[in-house]
């Protein structure tokens, strides 16, 4: 059984259709990259898993249940775009707040250490460079010793450095039996972290396999030709459909 | 469960208090005009002194602000910048977040009261029996509640920008014009009619009545029109917070 599933997925906001049926599953133990161009429904896809957003028809379950039930809540983590974190607690209490959400937390300590925070624990959030509040964010998705993690373009706007310590901390955690589901517009970080790659665009899944099947598929070496190749021709048989 | 409770009021105590924006607006405001009207003005004609009247209006004052920035600012920032949603995706229970506001608004209002309490007493020379502070500060700081919904309604519409600069313009003026800056009998006949559409003004009226000062209209009045404003306010935060459900995310 999967642990997150979409099944048959529209969302409409008003006019604008973000989704336009998609079914997707991740399977214990994998990382599975969503890969899309911005506005392509990458974080409705998100939104639906965490239940943050009803789909307008299809069906999303997270372990068997509802995305926004308790038992769906206490096995995933998510580290999500968010403009503002509260800048005045400390790395350690807003990793305590969120450790006392959970039945069976880590321990501190070792959420401290599996984010890459030690010697930082006691600073204010406001006080921390870029890659380290990433790394605060990733901290309260794992606290809770979740199986599942959604990580929404964890990396954007990080210099090289930080992002390739994020990426070992995400490898530490797939490597602990931990299932993944990552969405990015860095084709890099897709081929250097995912199992298996879903490419959305417009709403539809354009393509799903390994990175080696998606570039085979496409007669490209490089994910980001293969990306290109298969969102444009995606948006050229959208338009025909709507001609 | 009730560790969540606990947890989360007390980290954002701790948030609270370390935000200078917060702690300075709700204690300086209130005790700052209460120093020049309530203790640097001279007596009135006839003898009566201002201390003991203005440490009911301006311990109201207080309480508002403290209730108002902690829910209507707090709640629009965290709403609009997406934190609340990082919240929401955690197993948090929703209702933890709103007892966290409230405890951060009854603990500042709590704090503000007693300080205007003991200027009043020390510095302004304000006598009352036990009983009556004691049932004044108990009313003053459950004031909360009311004006706590009027803050999360304000923290569910208002953007997380603009949320600060609408606080300020209606704290402000719903304390001047509810007569918590000055006695409401000073003010012009006409703004005294406009206050009646207040809670601030009710607010105040119910604090003067235990102080056995001059009020108008009967106690209960001023009790129901409070909870009136609570309720319909709360029902505009429920809408609203349903409503920002559905939001266009790319």
């Amino acid at each position: 059984m999967p642990v997150a599933e979409l099944r048959g997925v529209t969302k409409r906001y008003g006019e604008v259709q973000a989704l336009r049926g998609i079914d997707l599953s991740i399977e214990r133990g994998e990382l599975l990259a969503l890969l899309g161009p911005n506005g392509a429904g990458k974080t409705t896809a998100v939104r639906i898993l965490l239940g943050l957003a009803e789909p307008t028809s299809g069906e999303a379950t997270v372990f068997g249940h509802h995305p926004a039930s308790q038992e769906a809540k206490v096995r995933r983590g998510a580290l999500l775009q968010v403009a503002k974190v509260p800048e005045t607690l400390k790395v350690r209490e807003h990793i305590e707040l969120f450790s006392s959400y959970y039945e069976k937390p880590l321990p501190i300590a070792e959420t401290i250490a599996a984010a890459g925070l030690g010697g930082i624990e006691n600073r204010l959030f406001g006080a921390l460079s870029g890659g380290q509040r990433q790394r605060v964010l990733f901290a309260l998705a794992i606290c809770g010793n979740p199986d599942l993690l959604f990580l929404d373009e964890p990396t954007v706007g990080l210099d090289v450095e930080s992002r390739r310590t994020l990426w070992a901390h995400i490898r530490a955690f797939v490597k602990r039996g931990g299932s993944v589901l990552l969405t990015t517009h860095y084709l890099e970080e897709a081929d250097a972290l995912a199992h298996r790659v879903a490419v959305i665009g417009r709403g539809r899944i354009a393509a799903e396999g390994t990175p080696a099947e998606i570039k085979a598929q496409t007669g490209t070496s490089v994910l980001e030709d293969a990306f290109l190749a298969l969102t444009h021709e995606n948006g050229n048989a959208a338009e025909e459909v709507l001609r | 469960m009730n560790r969540v409770y606990w947890m989360e009021s007390k980290m954002e105590l701790r948030k609270m208090a370390r935000l200078k924006q917060y702690s300075m607006s709700t204690f300086c405001f209130p005790l700052m005009f209460y120093i020049f009207f309530g203790l640097a003005m001279p007596p009135l004609p006839g003898g009566a002194s201002l201390s003991r009247y203005l440490l009911a209006t301006y311990g109201a004052f207080g309480v508002m602000g403290a209730t108002l920035y902690a829910f209507g600012t707090g709640v629009a920032v965290e709403r609009g910048l997406g934190w609340l949603e990082v919240k929401r995706a955690s197993p948090m229970p929703p209702a933890a977040y709103l007892v966290a506001k409230a405890a951060v608004s009854l603990t500042f209002g709590a704090l503000v009261v007693t300080l205007l309490f003991a200027l009043g007493a020390i510095f302004g020379g304000a006598r009352m029996a036990p009983g009556q502070w004691a049932l004044l500060w108990t009313v003053l700081v459950a004031g909360a509640i009311p004006f706590g919904a009027i803050g999360l309604a304000i923290g569910s519409l208002a953007g997380p920008n603009s949320a600060p600069g609408i606080v300020n313009t209606i704290f402000l003026p719903m304390g001047f014009l509810g007569g918590l800056w000055i006695p409401i009998g000073f003010l012009p006949k006409v703004l005294q009619y406009v206050a009646q559409f207040l809670p601030s003004y009710h607010f105040g009226q119910i604090a003067l009545a235990i102080l056995g000062a001059p009020t108008q209209g009967s106690v209960l009045v001023h009790v129901e029109a409070l909870l009136g404003f609570g309720l319909v306010f709360a029902g505009v935060a429920w809408i609203a917070q349903s409503r920002d459900h559905e939001k266009i995310y790319g």
